[in-house]
C-alpha cells in the first residue's frame, strides 16, 4: 500500500503534525523563519474547533500554554531563536511545574537580532535547558520533513509521558524547504489520564500546580525528582541514526541540515577512498553519547559540521573523553555549508591525524 | 503560623463563619493587611454564586504568591506578570469554568502591563482581581507603578519624584477605553460599608464570566500597613483621604447590562 504524501514545508507539516497529535491549543507570535507555522495553525486549529491564538508576545505564548497545560491539554507554541530566549523564563516554569508542552525553534542567525537565515547555534540553549535553574527538556532535532512530523508527533507523546517540556529543534532551512510527506502512519492521538490537571475542584479536594517552594529541603525533594525522570530519559529515549559506520575510519557526526550536507560530502569521500561514515543524533537531549564512545575504539578523527562555531562539538568531546581528535567545521551568520567545504575539512583533517 | 486545630477554634471564639471556599489555613499576611479581607470576600462571592467547584484562580507573584493555600480551588501559579496570559490559556481550552487572576500591582502593573493590556483588549472571558496597594509588598517595599507622588519606598528614599520615576498609573482608567474591556470598578476595603460594596463588585465580576460578557476587572485599593510604615488605623484612614484622591473609586466602566 502506497502511502499518500503531500508536499508541504517543515513548518506546516510541523503544524499538521500537531493536530494529528491531538493538539487542543497553540499559541504564537510572528518570527521568520517559522511564520508559516503560525499561519498554518491560525486557519488548521479553527477548522478543527480547538483553540489559536497570535498572542501580544512570545512571553505570552509560552505563559498561554503554561494555562493550557495546567488545565491538562495538550498545547505548543513555536518561535525562532530571539522569541526562544523570551519564552525561556516560561520554559524553566514548565519544568518546574512537570508540566508537558511542545515547543519548536526554527532556529535562525544569531546573536541578537542576527537575520532569518538558518543556523543552528541555539544548539546549548536548546539542550541545556536554556532557562533558569537545575532543568533539562527533552530536545529533537529533524532532518527532514518527514522527520519533522515523526518528532513532533513523539514530541507530543515524550513530554506528556515525561509531564517535561519538549523543543523540536530545527533550522530555518527545515522550516521553510518542501519534501514530500505522510501522515497516514500516526495513529490517533493517545494522551495520558492527567488526574494531576486543574479541572475545578469538583468531588475532591483542591489541588494547585506551582514552582515555589520556600523550605529548601522541599525544593529539594524536587530537584531530585526531576533528576531521576531526567535519569528516565537518558535511560529510554536516546535515538540516533547510523550511516556507513562499519567500515569507518573517520567519523562525522552531525544533526539536521548539517547532516543533509554531511551525507553528500561523505559519499564524494568514500569516492575518493576515504572511509567515512556518520552518526547523527536525532534526540540531542538525551545524546547519544554511546554510539559516538563506541566509534572512538576505531575511527581515526571525528568532524562535526554545525552551522555554529561549535556547540554539539562539546557533547561529542564529552563522548569521545580525548581518545580521538575531534574537529570542528562549518559556516556560520546564517551560512550553510555545501557538500565541497565539508568534503575539503575531510581532506585537511586526514592530513593532520 | 498557628495549626489549623488553632485556626478553627478562635473562628469558633469570635463567632466567625468561615466561607467554604476558604481553607483553614492561617495566613501569612501581616496584621492590617488588605489581602486576607479580599481573600475572604472572594470566598464568600464564590459560595454565594456556587461557582467554587468550577472555579480555577492564577495566583501572582507577590505577597498572595500562597493563595492556592488560602482558597479551596484550584489554583495554578504564573510567573510574575504573565498571570493573565495563564488565564487566558485556561479559559480557552476549559470555557467551561470560571477563571480569575489575581494580582499585585507590581504583578499586573509593571511587569505584566502588556499581558493586562492584551488580555483585555482580546475581551477574554476572565475576571482581574487586582490589589493595589502602591507598593511591592513581597519584595521588600520598592516602589509600585501605582506609587503616590512624594510616597517613600525602598527605592524611592526621598518620595517618588515625577521626573525622576514618572507618575502613579490607574490601571482601570488605562484599560477603560479598549474596545474588549466590559465592567471595570474601583473599590476599598476601608470599612466594613466598603468591604461589602467591594464583594458586591466581586459578584458582578463573576457574573460577567458567568454570563458570557467578557473581561472584568476590580481595583482594590488595599493597605500595606508593613511598608507604608504606618498602623493598621492609620492605614484605613490613608486610603480614604489620600489614595482616593489619585484613584478615585466607583464604577468606570459596565457594558454589562447588570444593574
Ligand atoms: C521575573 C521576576 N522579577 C522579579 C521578581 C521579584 N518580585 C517578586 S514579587 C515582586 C513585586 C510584588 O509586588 P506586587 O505585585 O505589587 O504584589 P504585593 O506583594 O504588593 O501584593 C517582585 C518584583 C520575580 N519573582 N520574578
Ligand atoms: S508586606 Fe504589605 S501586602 Fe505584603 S503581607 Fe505585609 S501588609 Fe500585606
Ligand atoms: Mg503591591
Amino acid at each position: 500500500m502506497s502511502a499518500n504524501k503531500i508536499l508541504m514545508t517543515g513548518n506546516e507539516a510541523i503544524g499538521e503534525a500537531a493536530i494529528r497529535a491531538g493538539v487542543d491549543a497553540y499559541f504564537g507570535y510572528p518570527i521568520t523563519p517559522q511564520n508559516e507555522l503560525t499561519a498554518y495553525m491560525s486557519h488548521r486549529m479553527l477548522e478543527e474547533g480547538r483553540v489559536f491564538i497570535q498572542s501580544e508576545s512570545e512571553l505570552a505564548a509560552i505563559n498561554m500554554v503554561l494555562g493550557a497545560a495546567v488545565s491538562g491539554k495538550r498545547a505548543m507554541t513555536s518561535s525562532s531563536s530571539p522569541g526562544i530566549s523570551l519564552k525561556q523564563e516560561g520554559i524553566s516554569y514548565l519544568a518546574a511545574m512537570e508540566l508537558p508542552a511542545v515547543i519548536a525553534n526554527i532556529v535562525r542567525g544569531g546573536p541578537g537580532l542576527g537575520n532569518i537565515a538558518p543556523a543552528q547555534s541555539d544548539y546549548w540553549q536548546g539542550t541545556r535547558g536554556g532557562g533558569h535553574g537545575d532543568y533539562r527538556t527533552i530536545c529533537l532535532g529533524p532532518s527532514t520533513v518527514q522527520e519533522c512530523v515523526d518528532l513532533v508527533y513523539l514530541a507530543f507523546d515524550l513530554s506528556d509521558k515525561y509531564r517535561t517540556p519538549a523543543v523540536i529543534l530545527a533550522d530555518g532551512r527545515l522550516g521553510q524547504m518542501m519534501e514530500p510527506v505522510t501522515f497516514d502512519h500516526l495513529g490517533p492521538p493517545s494522551p495520558p489520564e492527567k488526574p494531576w490537571a486543574l479541572t475545578g475542584a469538583k468531588g475532591r479536594e483542591q489541588q494547585s500546580i506551582k514552582s515555589l517552594f520556600l523550605d529548601p529541603d522541599v525544593l529539594e525533594e524536587l530537584n531530585l525528582r526531576l533528576a531521576r525522570t531526567y535519569e528516565k530519559i537518558e535511560q529510554n529515549e536516546v535515538r540516533w541514526d547510523t550511516l556507513q559506520m562499519d567500515d569507518a575510519e573517520v567519523c562525522i557526526v552531525a544533526y539536521g541540515t548539517s547532516a543533509r550536507v554531511s551525507k553528500e560530502a561523505m559519499r564524494r569521500a568514500r569516492d575518493e577512498g576515504i572511509k567515512v561514515g556518520l552518526i547523527r543524533p536525532i534526540s540531542l537531549w538525551p545524546y547519544p553519547y554511546e554510539p559516538i564512545r563506541q566509534a572512538a575504539e576505531k575511527v581515526q578523527f571525528f568532524l562535526v559540521p554545525e552551522m555554529s562555531m561549535g556547540q554539539m562539538i562539546e557533547d561529542v568531546r564529552l563522548a569521545v573523553e580525548g581518545k580521538r581528535p575531534v574537529y570542528h567545521t562549518g559556516r556560520v551568520g546564517g551560512n550553510v555549508s555545501n557538500p565541497k567545504e565539508i568534503l575539503d575539512a575531510i581532506r585537511d583533517c586526514c592530513e593532520k591525524v | 503560623m498557628p495549626s489549623e486545630t488553632a485556626a478553627k477554634k478562635s473562628d469558633k471564639q469570635r463567632g466567625y463563619r468561615r466561607p467554604h471556599a476558604l481553607t483553614d489555613a492561617v495566613t501569612h499576611y501581616c496584621p492590617g493587611c488588605g489581602h486576607g479581607i479580599i481573600h475572604r470576600l472572594l470566598a464568600e462571592a464564590m459560595d454565594e454564586l456556587g461557582i467554587r467547584e468550577k472555579t480555577i484562580a492564577v495566583a501572582p507573584v507577590g505577597c498572595a504568591v500562597l493563595g492556592y493555600d488560602y482558597w479551596r480551588i484550584d489554583v495554578s501559579e504564573a510567573p510574575h506578570g504573565r498571570t493573565p496570559a495563564v488565564a487566558t490559556g485556561i479559559k480557552r481550552v476549559q470555557p467551561d469554568k470560571i477563571v480569575f487572576s489575581y494580582q499585585g500591582d507590581g504583578d499586573l502593573a509593571a511587569i505584566g502591563t502588556a499581558e493586562i493590556v492584551h488580555a483585555a483588549n482580546r475581551g477574554e472571558n476572565i475576571c482581574v482581581f487586582f490589589v493595589n496597594n502602591t507598593v511591592y509588598g513581597m519584595t521588600g517595599g520598592q516602589m509600585a507603578p501605582t506609587t503616590l507622588l512624594a510616597q517613600q519606598t525602598q527605592t524611592t528614599p526621598g518620595g517618588r519624584d515625577q521626573v525622576v520615576h514618572g507618575n502613579p498609573i490607574r490601571v482601570c482608567e488605562l484599560l477603560e477605553n479598549l474596545d474588549g474591556s466590559t465592567y471595570l470598578e474601583r473599590v476599598t476595603v476601608s470599612s466594613p460599608a466598603n468591604v461589602r460594596k467591594a464583594k458586591r463588585a466581586a459578584l458582578k465580576a463573576f457574573r460577567t464570566q458567568m454570563d458570557g460578557k467578557g473581561f472584568s476587572l476590580v481595583e482594590f485599593l488595599s493597605p500595606c500597613p508593613t511598608y507604608w510604615r504606618m498602623s493598621a488605623q492609620k492605614s484605613i484612614k490613608h486610603i480614604d483621604e489620600v489614595l482616593v484622591k489619585v484613584f478615585p473609586p466607583g464604577v468606570i466602566k459596565d457594558q454589562t447590562g447588570q444593574e
